[in-house]
C-alpha cells in the first residue's frame, strides 16, 4: 500500500490533499469537517490586518460553466477574503490546531504592502501554532483596488521585498501563492525565491466574466443590474495551471523550488499531474466546493490505487518525474512521424472525425457511401484532432511511422536521426547540425 | 351487477374509472427542461447524421436536438416544423426504433440511443403551448387547390400549399380532420385530445377551408373537381378492412380493429366502452398492438395477438411486442385462424399451428380453440372507394416520385399512394412533396 504522508517543507500532513485557501476554509466548523472528512491539510481563508473586516456583497457571489447534464466545469467568484473578526479567526486557529496536531494548518495573508502592518500581524499569527503563512498575492478582484492581492503579485520587486519581511519577522515556512494574471509567471516565482520564500503556491483565481446575463445585459455574478470581473477556477483553468506549475518546475532560477500545485483539482488524477510536474502536494477548492468534502476519498484511493500499480511507494518517488520532458517547442523531434488509425470494430460512424479534418484541417480521412471511415495517409499530418473529437476512447490512436518507413504523405522515408528546428534548413536562424 | 375482470362477454367498467384513466395516460411522459437538456447532451451532431436520413421527412435531427441543447426549443420546433409540420404527433406515434433511433450512432455504441422522440416532442410541445403558429403564408397564388381526405398526407399538403400561398379546399368525408391521428391510433399515444389540437394549430396557417360531409363517391367526383380547382391531391387513405375468410367471422363480437380502435378514441368515456374477458387480435401489425394493449387497459382478463407467421416478420416493431407483453398481452405467432365458434355471438376462436416455407403459410393441421367473445381483425386495411380511371399499382394509386398520378392535375399521397411505409411520417412527408411538384407545375 502506498504510502501517502507527504512532508513539504518539513509540514506534515497524512496526504497530499491541502484545502486552498477559500470558503471551505474560513472557519473552525469547516476545518474540523475537513480534517474529520480526510483532508491531509487546510490553508486557512486568508485573513485581512486588524480592525474592521471587509465586508462582502449580499447579492451572488459566484458564477458557473457548466458541461454536459450540468457538470460544473469552471466557477468565478467575487467573494473578498474572511470577513470575520482577526482575533475569532486567531483563536479558531490555535484551537484547531492543537486538536489536529498531525495536519497541516497555514494561514493565509493579506495586509497592506507596508512593513509595519506584516511587522503587526505575523506575531499574533506565530502565536496559534499553525504551520506556516501563505502570502496571497493572487485575488485579482476586490483587492487589488486596494493595492493588495494581484496587485501585488504582478509586481515582482513588491514580492520579494514583502516576502524579506515575512522571513524576517515570522520564523515558520513562508509560501507566496502566485497570481496567473501576468504574461511570464517565472518573474514573480523567482522573486518570491529571492526574497526568500520557502515554497510557492499557484494558480490563483484567473481573471474572468464567466457569463453575461442577457436580461440584464450585465456580467454574472449580477448584483442588482451591474455585475464585475472575478476570480474564475475549477477544472476548466487546470491546464493553464499545469503549463505555470511546469515553467517554475523547469526554470533553471527556481529549479528545486517546492511547489503547492492549486488549479481545478478534482480527481487524483489531476493530482498526480501536478506532482509529476513537480509539486510537492496539492491545494483542492472547487472540487470541494462542488461535490463536498467526501471528494478526498476518490482522491486518496485513486491515488493510492494507481501508486501501488506502479511501484510507487511515496509521492516523493513520482514528483517531478515529467519535468524533464517538458521541453520547448524548438527541441520537438521533427523526424518523429505518425499517423491516424480509426480501428473500425470500435467505429460507430458518427462522422465527428472526418467534419472535423474535412473541414477544419488536412481532409485526410475518406468516408464511404456505407459510413466507413478511413485515414489517408498521404495526407494525414497526424494533427491529433481527429482523435480528440473522437467521442470514442482509443477508437482513433495515433500510431508511430517506424523510421526506415515511408511517409506516404512526404515520399520519403522517416529518417531515425533526432532533428529539431534550430538545425531546419527552413530556419533562418539554423546552427548547422553537428 | 359491477362488472369486473372476470365478468364474462363483453361489458363496459371492466376497471374503476380512475384505473382506466391511469391506464390510458401518456405513454411516454414529456421531459422537462432539464431532462430534455440531459438527453440532448447525448447528441454527437453526426457528420450527414445516420437519424436524418432515416427520417422519412428528413427533419434535421442534429441541428434541432443541437437548438434544444442551446436553450432554444422553439427555434428546435421551428427546424422540425418546416420539415414536418405535424411533428408533434410524429414525436408521439413514429416507431422512431425503426427509424431514427434504430441508427441512432449511441444506439451502435451502447444500444441506448439519443431519444430523438422524446425530444422532438419536447420542442414542439413548447412552440404548440404558445399557440402561435410559426409559419406565414406566402403572396396569393390566385390557384385553388382540393384536398381528398384530412388525414396526415393532405393536411400535410394543404399546409404546405397554403404557405405557397395558395387557397385550399379539404374535402373530407368524417365530420372531424386528423384521419388516422385522430381515429386509428392508440389513445396512450395521443392523449389529451392533441390530434385535434394540432389540426387546429396547424391551420392557423390560413387559406385552408375544411368542407365536412363530403369524400369521394359521396357527392363529390374526381371530373368536378378537376374541373373546379387547379390541382387535386389526393389522400383518401385505406377505407378497407381485410377479411378473415373464416367461418363465423361475422358473429356477434367479431369486428375490425380499426373500428374499435375509433370508437375508443372518439369515447367520452372509457368506463362506458365494452371489452370482452377474453380477446383475441387476428394480426402482426400496429393496429393489432394498439387494439390488444388497449383492450388489456380497459381491463380484458386475457388478451391474444394471434399472427399467422413467426416473430420476425411480425409489422409491429420490437418496442411494440415488448409494450404489449408488458402490459400482459400474449403473443402467438405461427397460429391462423380457422373458424369463430359460438351460439349467435362469438365464444372461442379456433387456430391452426402454421408454417411458412418460402414465404408461403400454410396450416400444419394441429388445431386448439381459445375462449373469444370478442374478436378483432387487424390483418390490414385496403384501398377503397378510389375513383375510377387511375392507375393502380398493386392495390394502391400509383404514384411517381413527385407524388403525380396517372391522372394529369391529379396527385395522391399517404396510405393510399403507392410507394413508402403506411405511417404517418410517411404521409406527411409525400403529402409535403406532393404539394411542392403542384406548386412547380401550377407556378412553372
Amino acid at each position: 500500500m502506498a504510502d501517502l504522508t507527504t512532508e513539504f517543507l518539513g509540514i506534515k500532513s497524512p496526504n497530499p490533499f491541502w484545502l486552498a485557501s477559500a470558503p471551505p476554509t474560513d472557519k473552525e466548523y469547516n476545518v474540523r469537517r475537513a480534517f474529520e472528512a480526510g483532508w491531509g491539510g487546510v490553508v486557512w481563508k486568508t485573513l485581512g490586518e486588524e480592525g474592521p473586516p471587509v465586508v462582502n456583497v449580499n447579492g451572488p457571489r459566484y458564477g458557473a460553466i457548466f458541461g454536459a447534464d450540468r457538470r460544473l466545469l469552471g466557477l468565478n467568484n467575487i467573494e473578498l477574503i474572511t470577513d470575520r473578526p482577526l482575533e475569532v479567526n486567531l483563536e479558531e486557529i490555535t484551537r484547531v490546531k492543537k486538536d489536529y496536531p498531525d495536519h497541516a494548518i497555514i494561514v493565509s495573508l493579506m495586509v497592506p504592502c507596508e512593513e509595519q502592518a506584516w511587522k503587526d500581524i505575523l506575531p499574533r499569527v506565530e502565536a496559534t501554532g499553525a504551520d506556516g503563512i501563505e502570502l496571497n498575492f493572487g485575488c485579482p478582484h476586490g483587492m487589488a483596488e486596494r493595492g493588495m492581492g494581484s496587485a501585488v503579485g504582478q509586481v515582482p520587486e513588491y514580492i520579494q521585498m514583502v516576502t524579506e519581511w515575512c522571513k524576517k519577522y515570522y520564523s515558520k515556512p513562508v509560501i507566496v501563492k502566485l497570481t496567473p494574471n501576468i504574461s511570464d509567471i517565472r518573474q514573480p516565482a523567482r522573486a518570491a525565491k529571492k526574497g526568500g520564500a520557502d515554497a510557492v503556491s499557484l494558480i490563483n483565481t484567473i481573471n474572468s466574466i464567466i457569463s453575461v446575463d442577457l436580461d440584464v445585459m450585465a456580467p454574472n455574478p449580477t448584483i442588482g443590474d451591474k455585475g464585475t470581473h472575478g476570480g474564475y477556477c475549477g477544472p476548466a483553468v487546470k491546464p493553464i495551471a499545469l503549463n505555470m506549475v511546469a515553467e517554475i518546475a523547469r526554470d533553471p532560477e527556481t529549479h528545486g523550488l517546492p511547489i503547492s500545485a492549486i488549479g481545478g483539482i478534482t480527481t487524483w488524477r489531476d493530482a498526480a499531474e501536478f506532482i509529476s510536474l513537480g509539486a510537492g502536494n496539492v491545494q483542492v477548492c472547487t472540487a470541494a466546493m462542488t461535490y463536498g468534502f467526501k471528494v478526498v476519498e476518490e482522491m486518496i484511493s485513486g491515488l493510492s490505487q494507481w501508486m501501488d500499480e506502479k511501484g510507487h511507494a511515496s509521492i516523493a518517488d513520482f514528483m517531478g518525474q515529467a519535468v524533464p520532458n517538458v521541453t520547448d517547442w524548438q527541441y520537438l523531434n521533427l523526424n518523429y512521424v505518425a499517423k491516424a488509425v480509426i480501428n473500425q470494430d470500435d467505429c460507430i460512424k458518427c462522422g465527428r472525425c472526418f467534419a472535423a479534418c474535412e473541414d477544419t484541417s488536412h481532409q485526410a480521412i475518406a468516408m464511404s457511401e456505407d459510413r466507413v471511415f478511413t485515414v489517408k495517409n498521404d495526407e494525414c499530418v497526424a494533427c491529433n484532432l481527429c482523435v480528440n473529437v473522437c467521442p470514442v476512447e482509443n477508437c482513433i490512436t495515433l500510431e508511430q511511422v517506424a523510421p526506415g518507413q515511408l511517409d506516404e504523405r512526404t515520399g520519403e522515408l522517416v529518417s531515425e536521426d533526432y532533428a529539431n528546428w534550430t538545425t531546419h534548413p527552413n530556419n533562418p536562424s539554423a546552427t548547422a547540425a553537428e | 351487477m359491477a362488472s369486473s375482470h372476470q365478468a364474462s362477454g363483453i361489458q363496459a367498467g371492466r376497471l374503476t374509472r380512475q384505473k382506466i384513466a391511469d391506464n390510458f395516460g401518456d405513454l411516454h411522459p414529456a421531459y422537462d427542461a432539464h431532462e430534455a437538456a440531459v438527453a440532448a447532451d447525448r447528441c454527437y451532431f453526426c457528420y450527414d447524421a445516420p437519424c436524418m436520413t432515416a427520417c422519412p421527412t428528413s427533419i434535421d435531427i442534429p441541428q434541432f436536438i443541437r437548438e434544444i441543447q442551446t436553450g432554444n426549443p422553439e427555434a428546435a420546433a421551428r427546424s422540425i416544423l418546416k420539415q414536418n409540420i405535424l411533428g408533434g404527433m410524429c414525436a408521439r406515434v413514429c416507431p422512431t426504433e425503426t427509424l431514427c433511433e434504430e441508427v441512432c450512432v449511441r444506439e451502435a455504441a451502447e444500444g441506448k440511443p439519443v431519444e430523438i422522440g422524446r425530444l422532438q416532442r419536447y420542442a414542439t410541445d413548447v412552440m404548440m403551448a404558445k399557440e402561435s403558429h410559426p409559419f406565414s403564408r406566402g403572396e396569393s397564388t390566385g390557384k385553388r387547390i382540393a384536398v381528398v381526405g384530412a388525414g396526415p398526407a393532405g393536411l400535410a399538403a394543404a399546409h404546405r400549399l397554403a404557405l405557397l400561398g395558395h387557397e385550399v379546399v379539404i374535402h373530407e368525408k368524417k365530420g372531424k380532420s386528423g384521419g388516422l391521428n385522430e381515429f386509428g391510433i392508440a389513445a396512450y399515444k395521443s392523449p389529451n385530445d392533441f390530434a385535434a389540437r394540432e389540426v387546429n394549430w396547424l391551420l392557423q396557417i390560413g387559406g385552408i377551408s375544411v368542407v365536412y360531409g363530403e369524400g369521394l363517391g359521396g357527392g363529390l367526383t374526381l371530373e368536378a373537381l378537376t374541373a373546379e380547382f387547379d390541382a387535386v391531391f389526393l389522400s383518401i387513405g385505406l377505407a378497407g378492412v381485410n377479411a378473415l375468410r373464416a367461418p363465423g367471422e361475422n358473429k356477434d363480437g367479431t369486428r375490425d380493429a380499426v373500428e374499435f380502435i375509433a370508437e375508443l378514441r372518439q369515447a367520452d368515456d372509457l368506463s362506458k366502452l365494452a371489452v370482452g374477458r377474453n380477446v383475441v387480435v387476428i394480426g402482426g401489425g400496429m393496429t393489432a398492438v394498439d387494439a390488444a394493449v388497449q383492450s388489456k387497459l380497459l381491463g380484458a382478463e386475457n388478451v391474444t395477438i394471434a399472427y399467422r407467421r413467426g416473430q420476425e416478420s411480425m409489422g409491429a416493431s420490437r418496442f411494440e411486442q415488448d409494450l404489449a407483453t408488458s402490459k400482459g398481452v400474449k403473443l402467438m405467432f405461427n397460429v391462423m385462424p380457422v373458424a369463430v365458434h359460438g351460439d349467435g355471438a362469438a365464444s372461442e376462436i379456433e387456430l391452426e399451428y402454421t408454417t411458412v416455407e418460402e414465404g408461403k403459410v400454410s396450416g400444419t393441421g394441429e388445431k386448439f380453440r381459445l375462449a373469444a367473445e370478442q374478436v378483432f381483425k387487424a390483418i390490414g386495411q385496403t384501398l377503397e372507394g378510389q375513383p375510377e380511371g387511375l392507375v393502380l399499382e398493386g392495390r394502391k394509386i400509383k404514384v411517381d416520385d413527385a407524388g403525380r398520378t396517372s391522372v394529369k392535375g391529379v396527385w395522391a399521397g399517404g396510405d393510399c399512394a403507392s410507394g413508402g411505409e403506411d405511417l404517418t411520417v410517411t404521409a406527411v412527408a409525400e403529402g409535403r412533396d406532393g404539394a411542392i411538384d403542384i406548386h412547380s407545375s401550377l407556378m412553372g
